[in-house]
């Protein structure tokens, strides 16, 4: 019994990881942007599909293709920031859910149309596949990876954020954009690369997770849920908190399914929706 | 009056620019009574598409609904169509023991609608924008998956079928949908009296000011919240009605009718016809079911392509929708030719 229950709550900590990293770049234009980002999970599409591309056509290892698939994505970002979200970063809610809804539906035709609607396959190397044996437990491969991959993203995260340069003038141009600019820091510049940063997190989030979460066309609609989610439970603006509510969600989805798959997808919402009631700024959020 | 009008009614509210800034009276005007011939005329001269044109009445008064709150109140709502399946499901399981009366089922719905609206609307008016969308989304979620697993009461993926006792005891549900079409045109106008009596009443005043000011409207003494849940119970009721309709006259229920899709078209009908006006939900549902009959039958990947592109440039560049489109022309004419 002890054993099952290990066994859910690494598979759940497996799974929370990998939410993190798909919505981690929605925290930041949710969160710190104050852009409500229906079409985050396109982003992590994109990137789940040129994985499978780049293995399928042109032979390249599953760990090379990762790199290439946050690039993509980043770059699919930027364009899609200078040119469209921009104009969207003043207008009221309800026109940006509107504008992210119309993009999903963009985004799922032209995947059904290039790939057909079927599930993609993906090809684990061998090292990432099977068991391994820790402590007498028997741990999926692939979960402690994505796990390790979590944790080391995490650090650089956080570095990134809070040591560096550019992070610091991320943080500027959040808290008040008029005053940044006024110091001289080049916001736009600054949210269209936090903006890459955030789809290219996405896409290799959509790379490392076929395997876990399956690539369709319906992607996007699919988990959107789960990606808002993350954000509205963990709260903006910090690392910490989607860090926390990924972890939290993942474990309580894994468990909810493998103890009472009666009432399956049941356990996430009523959560979804009691934590927020709890928690209307999330639960590491700032006032509004 | 020195300022052109297309100025006047460019005011910034929550919801855009979209929203006219004149108070109308509530007197009918003509344009209005030539609107309520369409479906008539429709009715005699496309004896083929009355099946479809129930379905608008139906998805224009689901629509109208949304309206209520999305327009007036300024509640941005991701999951509608909870109660929408609500008065669905609430017609099809009466019908399963065996109450198939159109009447008394249509009220059932309506009830059982505002009942779960009632419940909702206590977790809808707390929090700010983002916390309603993500509360909105999740029971609408909540209720989808609910029927979902308890398919040997809503027979889960297959739906229920069942037979509508005949309307008043005299008309059958037939095949061409003469009967349906006209049991729901009058119905559907019957609540659109009724939802245009209250936008024009102080309570519909007081949800407009509810949406350009949230803060301001306690101070003169209104109370927001339960302001908020009344509004928000009547037009989950109203959203009850259009699915216990639907549910009547093609004598079925699905899980589709709880779906996030739905709720999400909705949404687009609203934004389409424009916003906070009563007849954009169902012009904008007449535009949408329409399109989309054609342009479905061409190719289903085609149309939700389009439909994602028409989405985004409604947003950019048209944020009033068709309404709000024509008004501004004709205030642009009225304007020049002065």
């Amino acid at each position: 019994m002890l054993g099952h229950l290990l066994g859910v709550l690494f598979d759940g900590i497996a799974y929370g990881s990998l939410l993190f990293v798909i919505g981690i770049g929605l925290s930041v234009t949710l969160g710190l942007m104050n852009f409500v980002n229906l079409a985050h999970g396109a982003f992590a599409m994109l990137g789940g599909y040129v994985c499978v591309l780049l293995m399928t056509r042109a032979n390249v290892p599953f760990l090379a293709t990762l790199p290439i698939a946050f690039l993509a994505a980043a770059a699919s970002g930027v364009v899609l920031e200078r040119t469209l979200y921009r104009r969207l970063y003043r207008a009221s809610h309800l026109d940006q859910v509107l504008f992210s809804i119309g993009l999903v539906f963009v985004s799922i035709a032209v995947a059904t149309r290039l790939f057909g609607p079927a599930q993609q396959p993906v090809k684990l190397p061998d090292f990432l596949r099977g068991q391994i044996n820790v402590l007498g437990l028997d741990l999926g491969a692939y979960r402690l990876f994505l796990i390790l991959v979590v944790v080391v993203l995490t650090a650089a995260l956080q570095i990134a954020l809070e040591r560096t340069r550019f992070g610091a003038q991320i943080r500027a141009s959040v808290d008040n954009a008029t005053a940044a600019a006024g110091l001289g820091i080049n916001v736009d510049r600054v949210f269209a690369l936090t903006f890459a940063l955030g789809s290219g997190l996405a896409g290799l989030g959509g790379g490392l997770g076929i395997d876990v979460l399956g690539l369709d066309p319906t992607f996007p609609l699919k988990y959107m849920v789960y990606f808002l989610l993350v954000v509205a439970v963990g709260g903006a603006g910090t690392i910490k908190g989607p860090l926390i509510a990924a972890l939290i969600l993942g474990v309580f989805d894994v468990a909810g399914k493998y103890f009472v798959p009666q009432i399956g997808g049941f356990v996430i919402y009523a959560l979804m929706v009691g934590l927020l009631l709890l928690f209307p700024a999330g639960l590491y959020g700032k006032r509004a | 009056m020195n300022t052109p009008p297309a100025q006047r009614t460019a005011n910034s509210g929550a919801i855009g620019r979209s929203v006219p800034a004149t108070v109308a009276d509530g007197r009918w005007r003509r344009l209005e009574l030539a609107f309520w011939l369409l479906p008539l005329v429709a009715f005699f001269l496309l004896p083929g598409y009355r099946v479809l044109g129930s379905q608008v009445l139906i998805v224009g008064l689901f629509a109208l609904s949304l309206d209520l709150i999305l327009g007036y109140a300024g509640i941005v709502s991701l999951g509608h169509a909870a109660f929408f399946g609500t008065g669905a499901y609430a017609v099809g399981l009466a019908a399963k023991y065996g109450w198939s009366e159109p009447i008394s089922t249509l009220a059932l719905g309506a009830l059982a609608a505002a009942v779960v609206g009632y419940c909702a609307s206590f977790l809808v008016v707390r929090g700010s924008d983002l916390t309603r969308l993500m509360v909105t989304l999740g029971v609408g979620l909540l209720l989808w998956e609910a029927a979902n697993k308890a398919a040997f009461i809503t027979g889960g993926v297959d739906g229920l079928s069942f037979a509508t006792s005949k309307l008043l005891g005299i008309w059958s549900f037939d095949i061409g949908g003469r009967t349906a079409f006209v049991y729901s045109l009058v119905v559907v106008a019957l609540v659109f009296v009724a939802a245009r009596r209250l936008v024009h009443s102080p309570l519909g005043l007081t949800l407009r000011g509810i949406r350009e000011n949230t803060k301001r409207m306690p101070a003169i003494g209104a109370p927001v919240a339960r302001r908020l849940r009344l509004i928000f119970t009547i037009s989950a009721a109203i959203a009850g009605v259009a699915g216990a309709l639907l549910a009547q006259t093609t004598q079925f229920v699905g899980i589709d009718t709880l779906g996030f899709p739905r709720s999400a078209e909705l949404l687009i009908m609203v934004v389409l016809g424009g916003t906070g006006r009563l007849y954009g939900g169902l012009v904008g549902a007449a535009v949408f079911m329409i399109a989309q009959d054609y342009l479905s039958g061409l190719d289903p990947v085609y149309w939700e392509f389009w439909l994602g592109v028409l989405l985004i440039l409604i947003v950019l560049f048209a944020r009033g929708g068709i309404l709000g489109g024509l008004e501004q022309l004709r205030a642009h004419r009225a304007w020049s030719q002065r």
